[in-house]
């Protein structure tokens, strides 16, 4: 088991903190879940590699808890921890074999070498290391040798969570889909906590049921690749999500909605009845490339832009375009008709995001995501 | 400023790195080399900087033969994949360097320092040290130092791959628009065929030394000459079938059968690879002569804003490229929709017989 729940977590590497500027970790509260396939994602920067410290025991939290299964773990030096971590780089002993390697860390905790056996030939099976087991590692290919890493960790019946920070990294990308799916599966079989450290979104999406933006040493959302995508908690997971990120328009309040320039977005009233008893005035919408719908002529309601330019890159393209000052991206299908000069665009309801301090605002729970 | 590869061979203990290259870059171009790791993008941009020389061949600069010019008498610069800075000079002085080196009149190195540094969008930290600033500004600084000295031949060696994806999207703009102002060459090494679609401009596939194809980026990747070349230039890599067409019908594999319809009809009857781009499969019909083929899923790949689904079946392996996230179990059953009119066709051999719509003469 092991559940492993940050409680009002805060670090400074500082040692006498007075703004939230001089956190690297701002005050939180965050539980991974035991047996969950989680990821931490975010620029560089962000904090992500302090909280993988202080999660895997490498550093101490200057405030807050760390609590494994309820218990305080905040000054529990790494190898104490039930946690296996696996690393950018393969950490293996080369001169050794690959069953030596799998081994090493049962031996380590003089296991019974009859207990050794049976579980290094296990994990070596569901790593399809089998082969390999009396290879040498310093022979082995990048994404074997990771495999032995990942091994390690796996072998040690009392790990009970596995950190990764950016494991495929160095493996040869036609390869990484199979790792990729490889893990996937290990964690279906192996009743463990992952967490899966990256600043890559692909990694993240694809490995966790689960996602945690981090942003500026906070946790700014947490919820499903599919919820980052369709409905961003906070403005910067809309940039940070998809490629291109989400179009974010500084707007201001006005008569029926909000605006910018001259152009006008009309929103539902008890949205606006929302924000209206909100005093900041750091207003923003958010619309996908992908939502955005270009009409083929003008319509009532289609606001006219100019075209500005055109990026074809092959399965889709990417018209950009101003309006009223702010460029805006839409993205077109590879056989969609390109507009000449001008374009006439508007925005489906359901995918209009607004964002007020940079987090969104939505008027009730009924404009749920409908698919 | 024109450069021209006349058949260009550079051996290096009697290994074969570069094999009978002929390229023209063309003024004010921006060129891209796309290949694999180890299919000589690096090699061949020393040999154009100058900095090794070729073991057979010529290389002309505006006509004049350089082969043997070294690399200093060339009036060129290069951006690796690190960040290399002068650790010990100011952003400002990094920058600098080359026009001092140059001996240039101080008040013009002034003006271009802080023109540079404004396009690059890095003037707040002049007065810092390379090492405070972030990987994004520090490449920034050597792309900068590259850019100032208006050298003719600017090379970038895979300049982004150390950087967040956000940050490559965004320095890959600003890159290929720097470049529409400039009358200089550009050539740009990347492994990424989605990254040298967005840059556009020349794409050279290159594999395993040898030019494979070269044109207008999106002719390359619409018309490949052959099967590397469609491989190279697909990210996914375009799915391939082997099948056979006989009478009237396409057979995938011996398992599915499908009428021969639109430019098909036309190809004699035999074996051919048929390949389809994963974007092109859907998950639902799209049009009449769509093929459904029930296959099981293996792994859903989510980019942030799209799906790679791999999937599976008795007989062969796809690859779809979805908009949107879409979330399957390993091993769930999944139908998909291929279209029939939108295939590459390829001779066993490898060269392109047919792409989609339109046809390739031989």
């Amino acid at each position: 088991m092991a559940e492993i729940h940050l409680k009002s977590l805060a670090h400074s590497y500082s040692s006498d903190p007075k703004n939230p500027g001089d956190y690297a970790i701002r005050e939180m509260n965050h539980v991974w879940e035991h047996g969950g396939a989680y990821a931490l994602l975010g620029p560089s920067g962000c904090g992500k590699s302090t909280m993988l410290n202080i999660m895997s025991g490498l550093l101490s939290p200057s405030e807050g808890q760390v609590l494994f299964d309820g218990v305080e773990v905040n000054n529990v030096p790494p190898e104490e921890r039930n946690i296996a971590q696996v690393f950018q780089f393969p950490v293996i002993y080369d001169s050794m074999t690959v069953f030596d390697n799998l081994a090493f860390p049962l031996r380590n905790m003089k296991t019974p070498e009859i207990q050794v056996q049976s579980r290094v030939q296990e994990i070596a099976e569901v790593l399809e290391l089998t082969p390999l087991l009396k290879r040498r590692a310093s022979n082995l290919t990048a994404d074997e040798k990771q495999k032995v890493s990942m091994g390690r960790g796996l072998v040690r019946s009392d790990v009970s969570a596995i950190l990764f920070d950016e494991p495929l990294t160095v493996i040869d990308p036609q390869l990484k889909w199979k790792l990729r799916r490889k893990l996937k599966e290990i964690h279906q079989q192996f009743n463990i906590t992952m967490v899966y450290v990256t600043h890559d979104q692909l990694e993240a999406s694809t490995f966790a049921e689960k996602i945690a933006v981090m942003y500026g040493g906070q946790i700014v959302q947490f919820g499903s690749p599919r919820e980052l995508f369709e409905r961003p908690n906070h403005a910067f997971v809309g940039y940070f999500i998809g490629s291109p990120g989400m179009n974010l328009i500084e707007v201001q309040r006005c008569d029926g909605g909000v605006s910018f320039g001259n152009s006008v977005v009309h929103l539902e009233p008890n949205l606006l009845e929302l924000i209206d008893n909100i005093s900041s005035t750091n207003l923003k919408v958010g619309i996908r490339p992908e939502f955005i719908h270009v009409w083929d002529e003008p319509t009532d309601d289609a606001y006219c832009c100019d075209l500005i330019g055109v990026e074809d890159l092959g399965t889709y393209k990417i018209l950009r375009l101003k309006l009223d000052g702010s460029e805006l991206k839409v993205r077109i299908d590879e056989d969609s008709p390109v507009p000449v000069g001008k374009a006439y665009i508007s925005f489906p309801e359901q995918w209009l995001k607004l964002y007020v301090d940079e987090y969104l605002v939505e008027a009730s729970v009924e404009s749920e995501v409908v698919t | 400023m024109s450069l021209v590869l006349e058949n260009v061979d550079y051996v290096v203990d009697g290994q074969n790195y570069l094999t009978n290259v002929d390229l023209t870059l063309e003024p004010g171009s921006f060129n891209v080399l796309l290949g694999r790791t180890l299919a000589g993008k690096t090699s061949l941009m020393r040999l154009m900087a100058g900095l090794d020389k070729p073991t057979n061949g010529r290389i002309l600069m505006n006509g004049v033969d350089v082969t043997g010019v070294a690399v200093q008498k060339r009036n060129i610069s290069m951006v690796y994949q690190q960040f290399i800075n002068y650790p010990n000079l100011t952003v400002w002085d990094n920058i600098a360097s080359p026009l001092r080196l140059a001996k240039v009149k101080n008040s013009e190195i002034e003006r271009r320092v802080k023109e540079t540094a404004d396009i690059l969008q890095i003037t707040p930290f002049l007065q810092r040290y390379p090492l405070e600033l972030s990987g994004g500004q520090q490449q920034r600084t050597s792309m900068a130092r590259a850019l100032v000295k208006d050298a003719s031949v600017i090379f970038f060696d895979e300049p982004l791959v150390n950087l967040d994806y956000k940050l490559r999207e965004e320095l890959r703009v600003e890159l290929r628009d720097l470049f529409k102002e400039r009358n200089a060459i550009a050539v740009y090494a990347t492994t990424e065929p989605n990254e040298a679609m967005a840059l556009g401009g020349t794409t050279t596939l290159l594999h395993e030394g040898r030019v494979v194809q070269s044109g207008p980026a999106t002719q390359v990747y619409r018309q490949p000459i052959n099967v590397e070349a469609a491989k190279l230039y697909s990210e996914p890599a375009v799915n391939l079938i082997r099948g056979q067409i006989k009478g009237s019908e396409v057979t995938f594999d011996e398992a599915v059968h499908f009428p021969l319809d639109h430019d098909l009809r036309e190809l004699d009857e035999g074996e051919y690879f048929f390949g389809v781009l994963p974007s092109h499969i859907g998950l639902v019909p799209k049009n009449d002569d769509d093929l459904e083929l029930s296959m099981r899923m293996q792994l859903a790949e989510i980019s942030g804003s799209e799906t790679f689904m791999h999937v599976v079946n008795d007989h062969f392996e796809l690859v779809l490229q979805v908009q949107g996230v879409i979330g399957y179990q390993i091993g769930e059953p999944i139908k998909v929709y291929l279209p029939t009119h939108k295939l590459f066709v390829f001779d066993l051999d490898g060269n392109t017989i047919q792409t989609p719509s339109q046809r390739v003469m031989r």
